[in-house]
């Protein structure tokens, strides 16, 4: 009871914090001056002038996507560099040597794509260069990306017709500088306060109470880990992510990182509604969201107090830390695999498989869930184009969606973008589970191995992040394929999202009547929720079934294997 | 025009011969999603029969779902022949009108000699002479005469019509036949593009192009497929991991239970029956993209004459002069019109028979006065009476006074409330005014208000003067009114509502109207109308009837609507499918998947057969459906959403559950699996 009043209270802070900052992004990407002007609006003049940007040269959606591409491209280019090149390179005092170029690649990728995917351990692989000027910057700008091409697709969405989608490097700096860094500094501040290290020193040498000795590792973390919440990066600075206790020492730092996951989702709901010009329709789509995370929440929630019924031992403690117990942890699940961050406080490989199977949905929907910043809002417009498309039919008018007509080319992409979830979920799963050199990166065999496989693919091509910890992550064969689809769930849904939004910008809207589908409306909300558990999570089932489902079901049966 | 219901009768097994020549591929490639069927059912076939000769067990499981898989092609190509063959019917009566004949080609306007040539080289610019008898070869233009045309071929309609050079009438269809005296026409059609040519194609089929909204739901069905091709395709190395080997023929039944095939058999279908509805409304539509425009339309552009009022004034009430009794007054009025043919005439002569019962044995007598253009007066001479009716100035001439301040006031009143009144006199002595309305038709009011409901404008469109429009306006309900309406103003209004991001549909007769019924969204021209009118307009309307506009529009709503509700459908079918295969499949090597099987099927061979067959099934119970449309009842856009995704999408969740239950409990016991 105490964990589900602590849910109400997280959910209606959220929100609220959520509505908030939307008023302050909607003013941000509109160019208006707010709080930060006085100090924040020289610097960002002056970045324009160095780079020649124009700030208010709108870009149509080939312009737009090209930028992103470009910026990406580079990104990904240096990161690789310095993951290589970090043992000659300063700010190194633990010596630790390049990547490998598999792995580099791998890293790159992920971090470029705002999945942060880890197949390496942070403390021990990582120099404090490549964690600062590497992935910090990618985690940064990665989300910031994220929140340019939301932006975008907004535009293209509610826009006036024949205005363009913006400018991608007006939006990218502004959601850095208004936005993320404020946040950041905030975040890392109260992390500090809570007890995260933030040091440029090596590795503490300290005698235990027994008088043994120990390495304890640290660094710059509180700045990392506060970007790695907000733009639902997920990437820590250790190993074991956010169960770590210098990366989340306290009950409050606990909940401070929970909410910075999902609140730059939440406002970019709220946003959409400000920017179309009609908040109703950013609030269904906030209902829609929150309808299936809490679902989810609540469906975690008591599988894991309930626990294991082979065991009958109370709640499931494995893999949990003690401090936070199963309702904290169930939350952290919820909010990590719902917003595509990928942060864990606990170990997901040791959820009852009704969890994994939650964990997995979330993912495997397209991170529509809320999901990672700006792209949350893209991907679940992917699906409004489609319950539009299907269900606007019904009222006897080609479906239009804000107006907007609904026509062969929109359907063409976003059927486009919406198959590169099965593809590459399905596809590299299946060809993981098929090929020797695949094989071995499983822990264990039957269905709890298979789920092992498919949450990696789902992460991956979610753009997640997460792992089943069983899941051996280092072979050249995942580190290629897995970086190669998170390419793939990055960029196979950006572009047609781009596109649609182009091609929907030059269309006339069409005034609202009593014969206009209403988008707004608990029916829509209910609507909405069924398309995308009908279309997305639907493709899933049968292999669902295989894993998690044969799992929880075997468990059930009183049968543990 | 109805088909003779001996023919219906015979569609069934002609569509049904149809269906099994549409098995080509050449046929079958047109509908992705049911080629696709038909390659997963030849696999399954050729697995069968494998089976069948090694005698493999379970051979018989898969004979029956390699046959059910072909049936649930076969009835998607009947769905598509059933449409199809309702349209041939009524092309085949029309062919019969277009006989070869010979026709009188004239070298001039007046050469007196005709030349006999087959109709059948008749080229657009050459001149003919048609006569009282013949058959009007092609599409024509009348350059000299007046004659009356018989057009029932074409409309079904028995009276023959008047047809005469210059101005809106001067249009003669190919296939109809003149009746009375003789006309040179000039042929407007090249051998093979006329009027009937274009019907035949359309009614058939033929030419039929897919259009814009069906091209998307296509995309959508193929990208579903593919989806699900990932799906099944991927499911095989997933269950090899889990030491399951599914059958390929299981894998085959899932692929086909899961790809829409009920919206992808019947999608054609829907669209060739909408414009059937369409034919058999007497409306002929030269794209398919104009019926789907005709569901998005905003704003109704609706003539007053005809479609708002009938177009007649009629008489209202009698105002007597001062002095002067009720009775006299209709007395007399009625006496003066006995003898007026015209329609207000009439209508003066019926309210005042209501008014007096005893009139009833009133009958014309005297010496009549016809209305003529110079005296603007009718009336009639009765031995010492005198009895004139007519317009307001005109009486007041023939009286030689004006008005008193009473009546000018009663007139005045009826002028401000749109009417005209009408002035009887009796010698020099002014009885009094004739209210004269233009009268709004029954129902008018109701169906405007639907039609706002459903988010629609009404526009009237009228030649009256502002204070008479809105009048009528006012009384029949509409939403804005156009008065003194000329042919730039109403292009001057669709394109101001065009702007605005609406759709607009008019209707049309006259050549003026052809630049507005081309700026329009759904221009619809009467068959009476002009050449150009007709060329302009996207549909047609053979009954030459502007209340049509308001049928169309519905058609294309409900044509849009059916394809919706059977897409939604056949999505949320696929739920109940999952439940019914995965089980059977998986439950070998994970007993505890048992509990997917929630229908409790009895054997996992039944189940995957139930699933099959149920997936064949849909589509013929769907059949009528995708025929008759979907039921439209107006109502606003939220209404029919909550309606049609319960009855839909909730139904489409639900059904298949009872379905495969039942086919599951017939199959087990007629022991097929």
């Amino acid at each position: 009871m105490q964990d589900l009043l602590g849910y109400a209270l997280f959910c209606a802070v959220l929100t609220a914090a959520g509505w908030a900052l939307a008023a302050h992004m909607s003013g941000v990407f509109a160019g208006r001056r707010n709080l930060m002007s006085p100090v924040l609006a020289p610097v960002e003049q002056r970045f324009y002038r160095l780079a020649g940007i124009r700030p208010d040269n709108a870009q149509g959606w080939k312009a737009y996507a090209l930028a992103v591409l470009a910026f990406n491209g580079l990104g990904f280019l240096a990161l690789y560099a310095i993951l290589r090149l970090q043992g000659v390179l300063p700010l190194n005092p633990a010596a630790i040597s390049g990547m490998p170029p598999d792995l580099a690649f791998n890293t790159a990728i992920s971090f470029v794509t705002n999945t942060n995917w880890q197949a390496y351990s942070g403390e021990t692989q990582l120099s404090y260069l490549s964690q600062m000027a590497g992935l910090t910057v990618q985690n940064f700008v990665s989300a910031a990306t994220g929140m340019a091409v939301g932006v975008a697709v907004i535009r293209g969405f509610t826009g006036p017709k024949g205005a363009g989608l913006g400018n991608f490097w007006a939006d990218m700096t502004r959601s850095v500088l208004y936005v993320l860094l404020p946040l950041a500094a905030i975040l890392g501040f109260a992390l500090m306060l809570q007890g995260v290290p933030q040091t440029l020193q090596g590795a503490a040498n300290v005698t235990t109470l027994e008088g043994a000795g120990q390495i304890l590792p640290r660094g710059p973390v509180a700045a990392q880990v506060a970007i790695k919440q907000l733009g639902t990066n997920g990437g820590g600075f250790f190993g074991v992510n956010s169960a770590h206790p210098f990366e989340n020492p306290t009950i409050l730092s606990n909940m401070l990182q929970c909410f910075s996951i999902l609140l730059i989702p939440v406002a970019f709901c709220f946003l959409f509604g400000r920017m179309a010009a009609d908040r109703r329709q950013g609030r269904a789509i906030f209902a829609a969201m929150g309808l299936m995370f809490v679902a989810g929440l609540l469906i975690i929630w008591w599988a894991e107090t309930a626990g294991n019924p082979v065991l009958n031992a109370g709640p499931n403690m494995e893999g949990k830390e003690l401090r936070f117990g199963a309702g904290l942890s169930a939350l952290w699940a919820a909010a990590t695999t719902a917003a595509s961050n990928g942060s864990v406080n606990a170990m997901h490989d040791s959820f009852m498989p009704l969890s994994g199977l939650v964990q997995l949905v979330n993912m495997q929907v397209g991170e529509v869930i809320f999901g990672g910043v700006g792209a949350g809002l893209y991907g679940i417009l992917l699906y409004v184009v489609l319950a539009v498309f299907l269900a606007g039919l019904m009222v006897g008018r080609t479906p239009e969606y804000l107006g907007r007509k609904i026509e062969g080319r929109e359907v063409t992409l976003a059927m486009l973008a919406f198959l590169s979830m099965p593809l590459g979920i399905l596809g590299g799963a299946a060809l993981s589970a098929t090929v020797p050199a695949a094989l071995v990166s499983l822990q264990e065999a039957g269905p709890h191995g298979l789920s092992e496989i498919l949450y990696a693919y789902s992460s991956a091509v979610g753009n997640n992040g997460s792992a089943f910890a069983g899941f051996g992550a280092a072979t050249p064969w995942q580190t290629t394929a897995l970086g190669l689809l998170m390419l793939l769930g990055r960029y196979a849904i950006i572009l047609p999202m781009l596109a649609i939004a182009g091609s929907l910008v030059v269309k006339s809207r069409a005034p609202v009547t009593a014969g206009t589908f209403p988008t707004h409306g608990p029916l829509f909300v209910l609507l909405l929720v069924l398309t995308v558990l009908v279309l997305g999570a639907l493709t899933f089932f049968p292999v669902l079934a295989l894993g998690p489902i044969a799992e929880q079901a075997a468990l059930t049966a009183g049968q543990s294997d | 025009m109805s088909i003779p219901s001996t023919t219906r009768s015979g569609l069934y097994p002609a569509a049904l011969k149809t269906a099994f020549v549409k098995l080509h591929p050449r046929a079958l490639i047109r509908n992705a999603v049911i080629c696709v069927t038909a390659v997963t059912a030849a696999l399954t076939t050729i697995l069968a029969l494998r089976d069948l000769m090694t005698g493999a067990p379970g051979w018989g499981v898969t004979l029956q779902i390699a046959f059910w898989l072909w049936v649930c092609v076969i009835f998607a190509n009947f769905a598509e022949a059933l449409a199809e063959g309702r349209g041939k019917a009524r092309a085949d009566s029309l062919r019969a009108t277009k006989a070869e004949t010979m026709v009188k080609l004239l070298a001039s306007e007046d050469s007196p000699e005709p030349s006999l040539v087959p109709s059948a080289t008749l080229r657009a610019g050459q001149l003919v002479r048609v006569d009282a008898g013949d058959l009007i070869p092609t599409d024509a233009e009348v350059i000299r005469g007046v004659a009356s045309v018989d057009e029932s071929a074409i409309t079904g309609e028995s009276a023959p019509v008047i047809r005469e050079s210059g101005g809106d009438r001067s249009s003669v269809t190919g296939g109809t036949r003149i009746v009375s005296d003789s006309l040179i026409l000039r042929i407007v059609a090249e051998p093979g593009k006329s009027f009937l040519d274009r019907m035949i194609a359309m009614v058939e089929g033929a030419e039929r192009q897919k259009t814009p909204n069906e091209i998307a739901l296509n995309i959508l069905l193929c990208g579903l497929t593919l989806i699900f091709l990932i799906v099944t395709v991927t499911l095989d190395p997933f269950a090899r991991y889990s030491g399951i080997v599914i059958p390929v023929v299981t894998l085959a039944a899932l692929f086909v239970t899961l790809i829409p095939t009920t919206i992808g058999g019947l999608l054609s279908a829907i669209g060739i029956a909408g414009m059937d509805r369409l034919v058999r409304a007497n409306v002929i539509a030269k794209s398919g993209r104009a019926v789907e425009a005709a569901g998005d339309v905003d704003t109704l552009l609706l003539d007053k004459t005809g479609t708002i009022t009938f177009g007649n004034r009629m008489a209202d009430a009698f105002l007597p002069a001062q002095g002067v009794a009720e009775r006299d007054l209709v007395h007399a009025a009625c006496l003066a019109s006995l003898a007026d043919e015209t329609p207000e005439g009439k209508s003066i002569v019926d309210l005042a028979r209501r008014m007096q019962p005893e009139l009833a044995a009133a009958e014309a007598g005297g010496q009549p006065v016809l209305f003529s253009a110079e005296t603007r007066l009718s009336g009639v001479d009765l031995p010492g009476r005198t009895l004139r009716k007519g317009a307001v100035d005109a009486v007041e001439r023939f009286v030689g006074h004006r008005l008193d301040a009473a009546l000018r006031a009663r007139v005045d009143e009826i002028a401000r409330s749109g009417g005209t009144p009408l002035l009887v006199a009796e010698g020099d002595r002014l009885l009094g005014a004739i209210h004269l309305k233009d009268v709004v038709k029954p129902g008018v009011r109701e169906r405007f208000a639907e039609l706002r409901a459903m988010g629609i404008r009404t526009v009237m469109i009228t030649g009256d003067n502002p204070l008479t429009a809105a009048a009528i306006a006012a009384e029949a309900g509409v939403d804005d009114f156009l008065a003194e309406a000329t042919p730039e103003m109403k292009l001057e209004y669709i394109r101001r509502e065009q702007a605005g991001g609406r759709l607009v549909a008019m209707c049309g007769d006259g050549s003026n109207d052809a630049p507005a019924l081309a700026q329009a969204d759904v221009g619809v021209a009467m068959n009476s109308g002009t050449p150009a009118a007709k060329e302009a307009a996207n549909l047609i309307d053979l009954d030459s009837d502007p209340t049509k506009l308001i049928e169309v529009v519905l058609v294309g709503k409900q044509l849009l609507i059916s394809r919706g509700a059977l897409t939604t459908f056949s999505i949320a079918n696929d739920v109940a499918k999952y439940f019914a295969i995965l089980p059977a499949i998986f439950v070998a090597a994970y007993p505890g998947l048992g509990v997917l099987n929630v229908m409790g099927l009895s054997s996992p061979q039944s189940a995957i057969l139930a699933a099959v067959i149920f997936n064949a099934l849909i589509i013929v119970a769907m059949i009528p459906l995708a025929l008759r449309g979907v039921k439209y009842a107006p109502g606003s856009a939220a209404a029919l959403l909550r309606r049609n995704l319960t009855i839909y999408g909730l139904g489409g969740l639900i059904v298949p559950f009872l379905g495969i239950k039942a086919i599951d409990m017939a199959v087990s016991a007629l022991g097929l699996a």
